[in-house]
């Protein structure tokens, strides 16, 4: 949202040329605020107002501020953000700037650009030649680079509360509890999750390996094979399950389809091994090694994997990264056109995640464990819903609602 | 005895273009125009002290004395003309309002305006005109140093470019116009400070009907508005019609020939 402050003087009122302001923003498809009015008492004299204009585009602003100006209207010149070179490397001058998640201008030049992309713990790095300004981590600064200092010239625009109760995201309470019932919550975040789909909107997957051990894995697969998941970010143990269960039938050596069932621990090692003999996943697919699973609907589906690494891993799998700063930058670039988060029983890749998502990224987190919910459900307080439960049943209907036979009850 | 400022016609022409009446190709007849003028100035004479500010060679437009500025008791706010063809008018107009005895009080430079040509009172109101010539803010500043209210009225159409080519107001409160040359803001308000309005016809008041000098019950107009004269005979006027098709070709008729020295006595 771009906004400018005007204000308004002289006989306003008896000329009418308030209400002609006010409807020329609405009129050109912006919303106003009146901060100030200063009604005259005697007849000669004049009235004050000053309005925050905004609109959804720069151009736009600029062309009703054009037309503005021709009413009287007088745009109130706002400071420009100060800049300091970065000292070093990876290093930001004193005072730096630091992001929230929120939607945020920067003025220079005496014009506001959006920083992108809007996420958390980040400086702020201006080009003045290209007009633009960017969030960078530490590892993204280089020497000299003009990074904005303290507040001056800053714009932050919270997401608002939705006005209308069409969005499941603004009106279900943030949280819902596990004995609380979750079928017609669910109902909502597929139809939303349908719409965004259908709209171009680009949905991504968080998994945790609870998916595999718990057998929710078919109904994943079920999302993904019905073209609803655009990326899945995990890690190397769930990609290892994953591979494990479609080569052996079981997952860290149990089998999820069977109520009883006892199998090699070594299972998941011989898993990997397998992978790191062929090559790689999408490899093993098309040796046709993997046949069934979440990883080899992925490949099949086009769905873009991004397996991020840790300690304690095992292999790892081909494909996972490991270098930290690496998965910074992957997650920066593969979560920023992303409109759709679904967090599912990982509170470790949720919270690393929730660095990299702009507040406007709607977002479901699954949990069994309460605080794990409740920690990355707090980032996006009016854009998440978070349900305290086992994976399986809510991917089960919400796979089901998706794939049609649980729509429209 | 009112006064008013006339400037003779020695210099008259259509030297430039600088709104859509205006074409040099189509030139005013210099001996028709100075005819139509003394006309002019002869029927003014009648019920006016009129006083003469000598023509200047290479300002062709100095003879339309309504857009010298605006004269309220002794106070003389020139204009700032907005374009440089006619920006040379304002020192000799300034001048001579100070030789003769007016106070000179100056807008800043940044703001247009274009004096009783965008700045007609309507009783207490101070109507002013504004897109075209003058800009809004310039009417800000003469209110306040006027201490008056001043109606601001967008001008839509290019050919009604000043206020007082489709407005004019009468002494009861009243007055006439031509409500299309105003957007439909302006209209309401001008509605709201006037009462029984006469609406002008379009085609009289492409004749520049609106364009009139109103001296208590006697009004001169441009020739070319029966409709407007009968209207206006009933309600008490004397209508004197004046051919005017000289100036018309400059965008211009008999208010825009003539600037009053007061318009008020007071805000």
């Amino acid at each position: 949202m771009f906004s400018e402050t005007i204000e308004l003087r002289g006989h306003i009122i008896d000329s009418l040329i308030l209400p002609k302001v006010l409807d020329q923003i609405l009129t050109h498809g912006g919303n106003f605020k009146i901060t100030e009015v200063q009604i005259g008492r005697k007849r000669a004299d004049q009235s004050f107002a000053r309005i925050e204009v905004s609109t959804e585009t720069g151009e736009a602003l600029d062309e009703l501020m054009l037309r503005l100006r021709q009413q009287g209207a007088e745009v109130m010149e706002r400071a420009n953000a100060q800049l300091a070179p970065a000292p070093a490397n990876g290093v930001f001058p004193p005072d730096f700037y630091v992001t929230t998640n929120q939607q945020t201008f920067v003025r220079f030049g005496g014009k506001e650009i959006e920083v992108t992309p809007a996420i958390i713990n980040s400086a702020i790095a201006v080009d003045r030649k290209k007009r633009s300004a960017r969030a960078v981590k530490f590892f993204d600064v280089k020497r000299g680079d003009e990074i904005v200092t303290g507040h001056q010239g800053i714009r932050v625009v919270p997401v608002q509360r939705a006005t209308t109760h069409t969005d499941p995201f603004q009106f279900i309470n943030n949280i819902v509890d596990a004995e609380e019932p979750k079928s017609a919550i669910i109902r909502e975040i597929a139809e939303d999750l349908r719409r965004a789909h259908n709209a171009g909107g680009k949905i991504a997957v968080v998994a945790g390996p609870a998916i595999v051990r718990t057998g929710a894995g078919g109904h994943l697969v079920r999302l993904i094979e019905g073209g609803y998941i655009d990326r899945l970010f995990a890690g190397n143990a769930f990609a290892a399950y994953d591979v494990e269960h479609a080569l052996f039938g079981t997952s860290l050596g149990l089998n999820p389809d069977v109520a009883i069932a006892r199998g090699g621990h070594e299972n998941h090692l011989r898993a990997i091994n397998a992978i790191r003999e062929i090559g790689g996943i999408a490899a093993a697919v098309r040796e046709k090694v993997l046949t069934s699973g979440i990883m080899r609907a992925c490949v099949q589906h086009d769905v873009d994997i991004v397996l991020i690494g840790g300690i304690g891993d095992e292999g790892p799998i081909p494909g996972v990264t490991t270098d930290v700063i690496e998965c910074e930058k992957i997650l920066r670039d593969k979560l920023g056109d992303v409109t759709h988060v679904i967090l599912l029983a990982t509170l470790r890749f949720s919270l690393a995640l929730g660095a990299f998502l702009a507040n406007n990224v709607k977002t479901v987190c699954v949990d069994i464990n309460p605080p794990a919910v409740e920690r990355a459900v707090e980032r996006q307080p009016l854009q998440s819903i978070g349900l305290v439960t086992d994976v399986e049943p809510f991917l089960r209907e919400l796979a089901d609602c998706l794939s049609g036979s649980k729509v429209n009850q | 005895m009112r006064e008013l400022l006339l400037c003779p016609p020695d210099y008259y022409g259509i030297e430039y273009e600088i709104n859509p009446w205006m074409s040099v190709a189509h030139a005013a007849e210099v001996s028709v125009a100075q005819e139509q003028w003394k006309q002019l100035h002869a029927t003014l004479s009648k019920f006016c002290k009129v006083h003469l500010i000598a023509p200047q060679p290479r300002l062709p437009d100095m003879v339309f004395t309504a857009n010298a500025g605006l004269t309220v008791g002794r106070r003389f706010i020139p204009s700032n003309f907005r374009h440089k063809e006619r920006a040379g008018e304002q020192s000799f107009f300034a001048k001579w309002m100070a030789q003769h005895g007016y106070e000179v009080d100056w807008l800043p430079e940044k703001l247009y305006f274009e004096g009783e040509g965008d700045a007609l009172f309507g009783k207490d109101v101070l109507f002013c005109g504004y897109k075209f010539r003058s800009d809004i803010q310039s009417h800000r500043a003469i209110a306040e140093m006027l201490g008056c209210l001043a109606i601001s009225v967008e001008l839509v159409d290019p050919r009604f470019y000043h206020l007082d080519t489709c407005f004019c107001p009468l002494p009861d409160g009243s007055g006439f116009w031509f409500p299309d040359a105003f957007d439909e803001y302006g209209q309401r308000a001008i509605r709201e400070h006037m009462t029984d309005l006469i609406d002008v016809a379009p085609d009289e008041a492409m004749h520049f009907s609106c364009n009139a000098v109103v001296i208590d019950r006697d009004i001169v107009l441009p020739k070319g508005a029966p409709q407007l004269v009968t209207k206006l005979q009933a309600r008490g006027y004397r209508c004197h019609e004046l051919p005017m098709t000289e100036f018309i070709k400059a965008g211009g008729a008999c208010k825009c020939l003539t600037m009053f020295m007061p318009q008020r006595e007071k805000a």
